[in-house]
């Protein structure tokens, strides 16, 4: 058809303008912000999780996809009950394009929820609560840690392969101690062994001599527990001291003797433990990430810098594949990330059908200050992630 | 051992006069009505934010600053309030507002009459602890039971909308509908509370904070008119605990927590003992400062991160400098007898 | 459960006790002779521990030597603190007390932070108490467990001494039964304070050093043991040691045996202890004396 020339002209001057719009949206900076816990026990988690974001970042020329990073950083108290009023901060103060966090499982379950109401980009670099990708699973939740199921799993699968038929655990009754108990459970049970006892106290209660007499008295044939932080450090020390070690062998999932073997000294030494990242991995990815992180931070690089550097790739994958226009192109932008390989300092893995990492679990013993490597758990091990309905 | 309560003045209104001094809070609540208009979307859910914390602030007034009864667990009422209306709400519907408000008052009151019951036979340092006690209980059994999810909390699935047959009222999901709704709770629950304080109720209470002795020769079953401002204290509380969770849409034990218990009362506190407006402009100041001093913007990273610190040095300046509280800075430049 | 192993969770329920008495003792001083309620008392048992994990290296195994050096070192601290801060808060009321004190955690939470930082950290127990007992195949009791008991044991003693036989402790309890006369008697009663104060801190600082090694160091560890010690020195009787020492015995029995018998609702077993001692004596235990 004939347009008249005006109408043409003008036509031709709209394209222009809103193809030179886009092209300003494209160099405006990405908004990454960061929900981490700057104070409280898991301080160190929070900056160290930082650090392996803004690391990847960096070694991408501070651009990720042709934009550049903008950083907006709320701390998170570590208190479900802030969570959000925090959160908020981010998604309707700063307003930012991707969420990155955080630690505690109860404020991540908040961010989740605030995430799938605004549609903001969630990426969950530590906690380890089903629910995220379960009953809160969505296309903009993504997670590049691990499900409290999964390394329990694997423990299960381990401790059954190694002859344990009757088996206590000991944790906190919490989220996160349940979850793992259940997964190992699941494991266990299938690989004909029987959870004879479950054990748990009060969290942040570290009173655990109570408990320890009582597996004393129960002499099962292993114990598998779920601990962190300071109460890890306390309980593999009185486990030791009351010699129940020479008897009943310890199994944890990997947090039992991660960040802590400093503190446990030689009470921890050859305990075994599973988790999707280990010392001495001794592969070209890991020895060239471990490098540029003690070059950069002064400081070893731990599974939490992994899971923080591996966000940053998650979402650079993603930011790539659409030439950084993310407001344009959102949806295939998700898409990219949720089928994408992240070739993690972990080993290579992909998202599951909830966007939880598909990964291998490593069996590791503690030998000196390092949880070493000691063979593949399992292989590719996703979570069943029950109750996600699907996207 | 000395009273814990300063005597101050203002619960006690003598017949007054001077009948405008409800201008100066309707003035505040008619600004917060229009404030929408000027205000975008955070700084919107901000001035909610310090509204429900003022309607816990004014519930634990009338208790501690009125009658006298230092509570440090009175979160557990919020807590309460904000369970009764996740546990309650339908599923996969939205539920109706007053029902889950109704229920949400219900169940905190009941807790409340429990608590007050058996704790009131207690006095000043020991009626503070065994309140922490009982709110440390119900806390226990919502974080370590799977009664309300356990230590993660539970969501909130569909916010209340208030229906009159087919016609939407309002919706709770549509946050200007929740903001207009909260402030009308808050004008209600404070119009309410400066009638109670009016009232030969209200007087008996503060003769029970300034000397119960006193009062008991006089007539009066103390017991049961402190009980009476406990439950009411405690149902006010469980409003506040219903307006978080419809604005949050996400509940968890951490409400009811010794923190929280301790937070509101630091609310008061710094807003001035013993006077209602003294619980809103605590809730304010109390909100907007943490927000201050964690301002990445305003501060820059480094100062922001360390706000524990600030916030804690500027918390024992106000008490150092201000034991009258906020309040007490107006009353230094007026000759207006204190009024609620 | 069989009888050893009946006996051995007695071991535990008293082993906790004790150590939860030494810190509570300080609280009860405090507040039963000064009238402050102090809700930074956690923040010194945290003190304690830190105290431990920087200076046990230097002591090596003269543990106890360590522990007497930081007892000074920690004494000073609380009577600088006193007189600084603390001497503010006689005049007014229980409220202030507790917002002022509740704003000194935050302080010193974050002056911990900048100053040691937020990793977790571990402190040896020294090499003389480092085997156990063992209890018959099943499990061992370890040696520095009874240690840290028999210490609480000897600082109780010694405070029951202090207290009731020697001219300091008469000046104390005349102290804190009237203040104004005791003045009139020509004895400062400021310097009193201060030392009833630092005496405080000190024991405080004593049971995190004793506790450090069993337990490990780490930030927030404050919170837990302070809720604990309010519990114990309310249903001990505030201002009485023997009713601390009484009531720190029973939360550890409830505490222990809670755990083995109620796992759920093991969180709660404290507070209903509280509650029904509190409704059925509403001024604790052993309300008067010490």
């Amino acid at each position: 058809m004939h347009l008249p020339a005006t109408l043409r002209t003008t036509a031709a001057a709209v394209a222009l303008f809103a193809a030179g719009l886009a092209g300003a949206q494209n160099n405006a900076p990405i908004k990454v912000g960061f929900m981490l816990p700057a104070t409280g026990t898991y301080a160190n988690l929070g900056t160290m999780i930082e650090n392996g974001f803004k690391l990847h970042v960096a070694e991408q020329g501070g651009k990720l996809g042709g934009r550049e990073v903008q950083y907006f950083k709320v701390d998170d108290e570590s208190d479900p009950a802030k969570a959000s009023d925090n959160v908020n901060k981010l998604i309707k103060r700063d307003k930012v394009d991707v969420l990155v966090g955080t630690v505690h499982s109860g404020v991540a379950a908040t961010m989740a929820k605030a995430a799938k109401e605004s549609k903001t980009i969630l990426i969950v670099p530590n906690a380890g609560a089903d629910v995220i990708t379960g009953p809160m699973c969505g296309p903009n939740i993504f997670r590049t840690s691990f499900s409290n199921w999964q390394p329990a799993f694997a423990m299960g699968k381990v401790a059954a392969e190694r002859g344990h038929k009757k088996v206590v655990t000991v944790t906190w009754n919490y989220a996160a101690g349940q979850e793992s108990v259940k997964g190992f459970t699941e494991a266990f049970e299938k690989g004909g062994g029987k959870v004879t006892g479950n054990l748990t106290l009060p969290f942040p209660n570290v009173e655990f001599q109570a408990l320890l007499t009582q597996i004393a008295a129960d002499k099962p044939d292993a114990v598998y527990v779920f601990f962190a932080g300071g109460g890890a450090v306390k309980f593999v020390k009185d486990y030791v001291a009351a010699g129940l070690n020479k008897t009943i062998p310890l199994y944890g999932a990997g947090f039992l003797t991660d960040g802590t073997l400093e503190a446990q000294g030689a009470a921890a030494q050859g305990l075994f433990t599973t988790l999707h990242y280990a010392d001495k991995l001794d592969t070209p990815r890991d020895n060239a990430f471990r490098a540029a992180f003690t070059k950069a931070y002064h400081a070893d690089a731990d599974v939490y810098a992994v899971q923080g550097y591996d966000a940053a790739q998650l979402l650079a994958t993603g930011l790539k594949s659409v030439g950084g226009d993310f407001d344009g192109k959102r949806d295939a932008m998700l898409k990219a990330m949720h089928t994408a390989t992240i070739d993690s300092p972990r080993g290579k893995f992909t998202l599951s059908a909830a966007n939880n990492p598909v990964q291998d679990i490593y069996l590791r013993q503690v030998v000196g200050t390092d949880n070493v490597v000691k063979g593949v758990a399992i292989k590719a091990l996703a979570d069943p992630a029950r109750g996600c309905r699907p996207f | 051992m000395h009273s814990s309560v300063p005597l101050a003045a203002g619960a006690v209104a003598p017949r007054a006069r001077w009948r405008g001094d409800w201008l100066a809070p309707a003035a505040v609540a008619v600004v917060l009505a229009f404030a929408p208009l000027v205000l975008e979307t955070y700084y919107q859910e901000l001035v909610m934010k310090i509204v429900i914390y003022a309607i816990f602030a004014l519930s634990l007034e009338l208790l501690a600053g009125t009658t006298g009864l230092v509570s440090l667990g009175h979160a557990a009422f919020f807590g309460i309030g904000a369970y009764a209306t996740a546990l309650a709400a339908p599923q996969y519907e939205a539920g109706s507002p007053l029902l889950l408000l109704g229920l949400s008052m219900l169940a905190a009151a009941a807790y409340a009459l429990l608590v007050g019951a058996l704790s009131l036979r207690t006095r000043e340092v020991y009626f503070i602890m065994v309140t922490l006690a009982f709110a440390q209980m119900a806390y226990f059994v919502f974080h370590d039971t799977p009664i309300g999810g356990g230590s993660d909390g539970m969501y909130l699935m569909m916010r209340p909308v208030l229906k009159a047959g087919d016609t939407v009222l309002a919706d709770f999901e549509r946050p200007l509908h929740l903001y207009f709704a909260a402030l009308g709770l808050l004008v209600l629950c404070y119009a309410f509370l400066a009638l109670v304080l009016r009232s030969r109720f209200g007087h008996a209470l503060a003769g029970i904070r300034i000397n119960e002795q006193r009062m008991r020769a006089a007539g009066f079953q103390t017991y049961r008119y402190k009980l009476a401002a406990f439950v009411l204290a405690g149902a006010l509380a469980g409003i506040a605990g219903f307006l978080y969770v419809s604005k949050n849409g996400v509940v968890n034990p951490e409400l009811l927590s010794w923190h929280e218990s301790g937070a509101v009362l630091m609310m008061i506190i710094l807003g001035g003992l013993g006077s209602l407006r003294g619980a809103v402009i605590g809730a304010a100041a109390f909100v907007l400062l943490k927000e201050f001093y964690s301002s990445e913007a305003l501060l820059g990273p480094a100062i922001a991160g360390r706000w524990q610190l600030t916030l804690g040095l500027t918390m024992i300046a106000f008490v150092a400098l201000l034991p009258k509280g906020l309040v007490g800075i107006g009353r230094r430049f007026s000759f207006k007898r204190s009024r609620p | 459960m069989d009888f050893p192993t009946f006996l051995v969770q007695c071991l535990n329920a008293i082993q906790y006790g004790l150590l939860l008495f030494l810190v509570a003792s300080g609280l009860t001083l405090i507040f039963g002779i000064m009238g402050v309620i102090n809700l930074a008392h956690g923040s010194f048992y945290m003190i304690g521990a830190y105290l431990a994990y920087l200076l046990a290296p230097m002591f090596g195994d003269h543990f106890i030597t360590m522990l007497v050096a930081g007892m000074l070192m920690a004494a000073v601290f609380g009577f600088v603190l006193e007189w600084v801060f603390f001497s503010f808060l006689y005049g007014r009321d229980h409220l202030q007390q507790v917002l002022m004190t509740y704003a000194l955690i935050l302080v010193f939470e974050e002056l911990r932070s900048i100053l040691v930082g937020n990793e977790v950290h571990g402190v040896q127990a020294p090499g003389w108490l480092a085997g156990g007992i063992s209890l018959g195949g099943m499990m061992t009791y370890p040696a520095y467990n009874l240690f840290a008991s028999a210490a609480c044991l000897v600082v109780a003693f010694a405070l029951y001494w202090v207290v009731n036989r020697t001219r300091l402790g008469m000046m104390v309890r005349a102290g804190a039964s009237n203040r104004d006369m005791t003045r009139g008697l020509g004895i400062n009663i400021r310097l009193l304070y201060r030392a009833v104060f630092a005496g405080g801190v000190a024991l405080a600082a004593l049971a995190g050093m004793i506790a450090a090694p069993a337990a490990s160091v780490y930030p927030g560890m404050g919170g837990g043991v302070l809720i604990m010690c309010f519990v114990v020195v309310v249903i001990g009787g505030i201002g009485s040691i023997s009713g601390a020492l009484l009531a720190a015995l029973l939360v550890g029995f409830v505490d222990t045996f809670g755990k083995v018998f109620f796992a759920q609702l093991s969180g709660i077993g404290v507070y209903v202890l509280m509650a029904v001692i509190l409704v059925w004596r509403p001024q604790g235990l052993r309300n008067k004396g010490f």
